[in-house]
């Protein structure tokens, strides 16, 4: 997702025009907090909007992060510190969300609106967010529990709709909030309270799930690279659709060194995806094509720890912007009616 | 009511020699122009159409319905349909009244079979001395039965000539409503209007179809096999406001509409769909979004995000999707987020009877989610009351930020009601969040008063943003294992609703002020509950009722008018449960432990009828034979269920 610009913002966001607030269907008989409020704009003294100062990571730190010494949620936090600051967004358009697990107590350490929702769901919530509020910047995070396994349909779904928001997944192979037990993606033969003698099930391959789905942007990242994850957070940050980032982050407490082999300070390799940069070499013939699907999935398919980079990404509308369409086709053939008229002349017809 | 005899003058009158066969009689002058046909004034008459569902029957009655509203009468209609996905038998039944009419009529006063089954099942309904419209292509009455006025006409023959044979039977559902307009008088050329309407904007040529049919029934020269005709008699209304007719699902999308929600999510289920069809088609031209999610727990999702983001939204289900709900709900509770979650009730529990009209979801409203999760449960009583209902809810969800349930069920989901058309300039509430620029010093949960959420994108110049959580949070929304915390925020949360119910009004009592018997209603009971006050009165019965559309929480003050009567019944379409008592009865024992309040409940997935009632509240007392048949299957595969419908659809427990 990215910004956008003033100038697309439909009128109910431009909150501060006189215009909009006393706008024909604005009835009087709205609930007496928000008639009150929007009063306060013309009745009572405007708030004198103090100049906006720089975005700096400490007004958008919150609570110190109750993840344990060494977590790899740590880097994750910091790299999107850096992105905040490094994009200067807008501090009250900045919207932090989550579902359950280690991970999704994300908000509680930002400094921002934000709701931390409940195991699986937070998809469809940051979903109807989007949907209302295209003015607003939307991250989910969450964890592998949250995002494959109870909220598995709902990822499935937003990606297919399209819906445009950013959505990180620490994935670490294992439930952790909870005290290890198995989790979709821990691989075959790991040993958890609920396996004791080593998972049995297929793990979820995230990467292929995503592409099945129809995510229009997929990247996989990993903790221990913080240049690698801010990249991929402002790439998928600037897509306009659902961009889904998964990246290895390692529990300490119950898996860890489970993503030493892709970690080079420990003695692995992190292999990045090369893109193609479309430049007729034949070096080029042999880069990713992003936008090849099958191409994508072959990746998706490489023993661990695979590769790292994007996936794919396309730039199939999103629903957000199919359903901004058919309210303007639809306003157009009320001519501009307000809400008062349009409910009479249904009601006519009911005569 | 089926008291008063419908057609006034007619009683004792032979209203029609009995006919077995209706071959017009070619060369019959037409109805119209025999002088003693002249047609007698009524006040009010129940119109019942059995047949398939496929047969149209239920547009035919639409179409009365809407005839009737426009027409300045009062009018309510009530179905059933199969839980089959093509066919089965189904009724349509119109109640037209110059008066108000408040319960869609025991018994019939005018019977259409189309189908022998449809004469066997529902002759029971017509009133003795009723006039049974038979189709005698395919129905053969027991002629001999003399309660009744036999008109036979071959529906199905005639309707295939007048179409010619492309259509089949196709368009007899029509050809009927020419037969009715023509018995009763009804104003052709608005009938004709509302058919063009109807069809217009499709094919031209269905238009002409439906009009042929419809001009054959008319044309039809039933004089020669029914001596006498009727009329409406005419009051004007008093309002001077237009009627409206719509069925109670439409009324409830409206109301929404009305409430300034402009935001949704739903998931496909009998009978809640047509709200979101209703919503997913309209909330674009008032620059809003309905969702159809992936499930129930998505639906509930997206709309909670919606309500987030500053616009009150809305999402529902019957029974088994609110199940689904449930713990995004007690996210709602405990979030203290606004939400307005619509329960179309039907028989459960699991798939149960999918078409056919319970109350059992009254505890899942108020209790159904996990820990303390206090919400507001109202119950609307009317298809008029759909509309006003979602007004009153969206209200309170915002000024009290919190879930709030309406209950609804199959029975309002479906029926048509003609009403006065609402005052949209004083009820039209604009939707816009407010994003003006606070101060610093927020506090989501602040424990000194009602939580207010802002909305984000809302900046907040001390730099300090809220978050809001599922976790038991502290006044800015931070997690906290304080029991203090714990103990201070869940009154709070429950506090909120005393103070609610501080405002709701004390709900008038119908009837009598005091005396022997209070009826107490919720939900789609109301009109049958009145009309059983209005009969018992009639035979000396010192009774009153009371309805409550506000369930959870109760206004206050009830007991003083408890206190009045020497006895409190409930009447409940659910089960007595293991206590004796129905969901309501239950809930209003455990709040003022009064043993004289008792329930009257039933489980037959119908709605009650006033005898019922009657019979259930006075044992013994109101025994009618008529207008009653617990053998009725109430859906196409229900005829081995006969014996077991017999023992249990009886009004259970007066007691």
């Amino acid at each position: 997702m990215s910004m956008l610009p003033a100038p697309n913002l439909s009128p109910k966001e431009l909150v501060n025009d006189d215009v909009d607030l006393m706008s024909e269907t604005n009835m009087t008989t709205a609930s007496p907090a928000v008639a009150g409020n929007r009063q306060s704009g013309s009745d009572s003294p405007a708030i004198a909007e103090p100049p906006r100062e720089k975005l700096t990571k400490k007004a958008i730190t919150a609570d110190h992060p109750t993840w344990c010494p060494g977590c790899g949620d740590f880097a994750v936090l910091a790299a999107f510190y850096k992105v905040l600051e490094k994009r200067q967004l807008d501090h009250e358009k900045i919207v932090t969300l989550a579902g359950i697990g280690c991970s999704s107590r994300f908000p509680y350490f930002v400094n921002g609106h934000g709701a931390h929702y409940i195991h699986g769901r937070a998809v469809p919530l940051a979903s109807g967010i989007s949907l209302a509020r295209p003015d607003l910047h939307v991250f989910l995070f969450g964890g592998d529990g949250d995002g494959f396994s109870i909220g598995g349909n709902h990822l499935d779904h937003g990606a297919r709709k399209n819906i445009n928001m950013t959505y990180f997944i620490m994935d670490n192979f294992v439930y952790g909030l909870t005290k290890k037990q198995t989790s979709p993606t821990s691989p075959i033969g790991f040993k958890s309270k609920t396996d004791p003698i080593g998972a049995i099930d297929q793990p979820v391959n995230p990467m292929k799930k995503l592409i099945a789905g129809g995510a229009t942007f997929i990247a996989r990242t990993h903790a221990a690279q913080v240049n690698h994850m801010i990249q991929m957070i402002e790439r998928a940050f600037d897509h306009q659709g659902f961009s889904v980032i998964e990246c290895l982050s390692e529990c300490v407490e119950f898996f860890p060194d489970v993503f030493d082999p892709a970690n080079p300070k420990k003695g692995g390799s992190f292999e990045v995806i090369q893109e193609k940069k479309w430049d007729n070499t034949p070096e080029d013939d042999l880069r990713h094509d992003v936008t090849d699907e099958l191409a994508a999935y072959k990746l998706a398919s490489l023993p661990f720890p695979g590769v790292f980079g994007v996936f794919y990404q396309s730039d199939r509308p999103t629903k957000n912007a199919l359903e901004k369409k058919w309210i303007e086709t639809t306003r157009e053939k009320i001519g501009g009616a307000s809400d008062v008229e349009i409910l009479r002349k249904t009601f006519d017809r009911m005569k | 009511m089926n008291e008063t005899p419908v057609v006034k003058q007619a009683e004792g009158g032979s209203a029609a020699s009995p006919t077995s066969t209706a071959t017009p009689a070619s060369g019959a002058s037409p109805a119209s122009e025999r002088a003693d046909l002249r047609p007698e004034n009524i006040q009010d008459a129940v119109i019942r159409l059995a047949g398939n569902s496929q047969d149209g029957i239920q547009t035919a009655g639409a179409f009365l319905a809407r005839l009737a509203g426009r027409s300045d009468h009062d009018v309510m209609t009530y179905m059933t349909i199969p839980a089959t996905i093509s066919g089965g038998p189904s009724i349509f039944q119109v109640r037209i009244g110059s008066g108000e009419v408040l319960s869609a009529g025991d018994e019939a006063d005018f019977l259409v079979a189309f189908y022998q089954h449809s004469y066997q099942d529902h002759l029971d309904f017509l009133r003795e001395g009723g006039v049974l419209l038979y189709d005698s292509d395919n129905v053969e009455p027991n002629l001999d039965d003399k309660r009744f006025v036999y008109v036979g006409v071959p529906i199905t023959g005639l309707t295939v000539e007048a179409l010619g044979g492309t259509a089949k039977d196709k368009g007899k559902n029509i050809f009927v409503l020419g037969l009715i307009a023509k018995i009763f008088n009804l104003d052709v050329e608005k009938l004709k209007k509302l058919i063009t309407e109807k069809f217009g904007g499709k094919d031209q040529s269905i238009v002409n179809t439906a009009l042929m049919a419809f001009q054959a029934g008319y044309a039809y020269p039933v004089g020669n096999v029914l001596t006498k005709h009727y009329r409406f008699e005419h009051f004007p209304k008093t309002s001077g406001r237009a009627q409206i007719t719509m069925d109670g699902n439409q009324a409830l999308a409206y109301g929404l509409i009305a409430a300034g929600v402009r935001y949704g999510a739903g998931y496909p289920i009998t009978p809640w769909s047509s709200i979101m069809e209703t919503l997913r088609r309209e909330l674009p031209k008032y620059d809003g979004i309905f969702v159809q999610a992936e499930d129930e727990l998505g639906a509930v999702s997206l709309a909670l995000g919606f309500s987030y983001s500053g616009y009150l939204a809305v999402t529902g289900s019957a029974g088994p999707g609110i199940s689904l709900k449930a713990e995004a709900i007690g996210w709602a509770s405990m979030a203290e987020i606004p939400l307005i979650v619509c329960n179309i009730q039907r028989g459960g529990p699991s798939t149960g009877l999918p078409t056919n009209v319970e109350q059992s979801d009254l505890h899942q409203a108020i209790f159904g989610s996990h820990g303390d999760s206090p919400r507001v449960v109202l119950a609307a009583a009317s298809v008029e009351d759909c509309f006003y209902i979602a007004i009153e809810a969206a209200r309170i969800a915002r000024k009290y930020s919190t879930p709030v349930f309406i209950l609804s069920d199959t029975s309002l989901a479906t029926r048509i009601e003609a009403f006065d058309e609402p005052d949209l300039s004083k009820l039209m509430v604009d939707p816009k969040p407010d994003l003006t620029p606070r101060e610093g010093g927020f506090k989501p949960y602040d424990l000194e008063r009602i939580t207010q959420h802002i909305p984000p994108g809302t900046r907040i110049l001390d730099g300090k943003y809220p978050l809001i959580g599922g976790l038991e949070h502290d006044e800015m929304g931070h997690p906290t294992g304080s029991p203090k915390l714990h103990m201070a925020m869940t009154a709070k949360r429950r506090n909120k609703l005393r103070k609610l119910a501080e405002e709701i009004p004390v709900p008038e009592v119908y009837g009598d002020q005091e005396g022997d018997t209070l009826l107490v209603g919720w939900g789609s009971t109301y009109g049958p509950i009145h009309d059983a006050v209005k009969m018992g009165r009639e035979h000396g019965e010192k009774i009153g009722a009371l309805h409550l559309r506000h369930v959870h929480p109760l206004p206050n003050g009830l007991e003083k008018i408890f206190a009045k009567f020497k006895r409190v019944v409930t009447v409940e379409m659910n089960d007595q449960g293991l206590y004796g008592y129905g969901q309501l009865a239950t809930i209003l024992r455990a709040r003022y432990c009064e043993p004289k309040i008792q329930s009257v409940t039933k489980t037959d997935g119908l709605t009650f009828r006033v005898k019922e009632i009657l019979q259930g509240v006075f044992p013994g007392k109101f025994v009618s034979v008529r207008g009653y048949s617990p053998n009725r299957p109430v859906s196409g595969n229900g005829e081995q269920d006969v014996d077991v419908a017999r023992a249990e659809s009886i009004a259970q427990g007066a007691g």
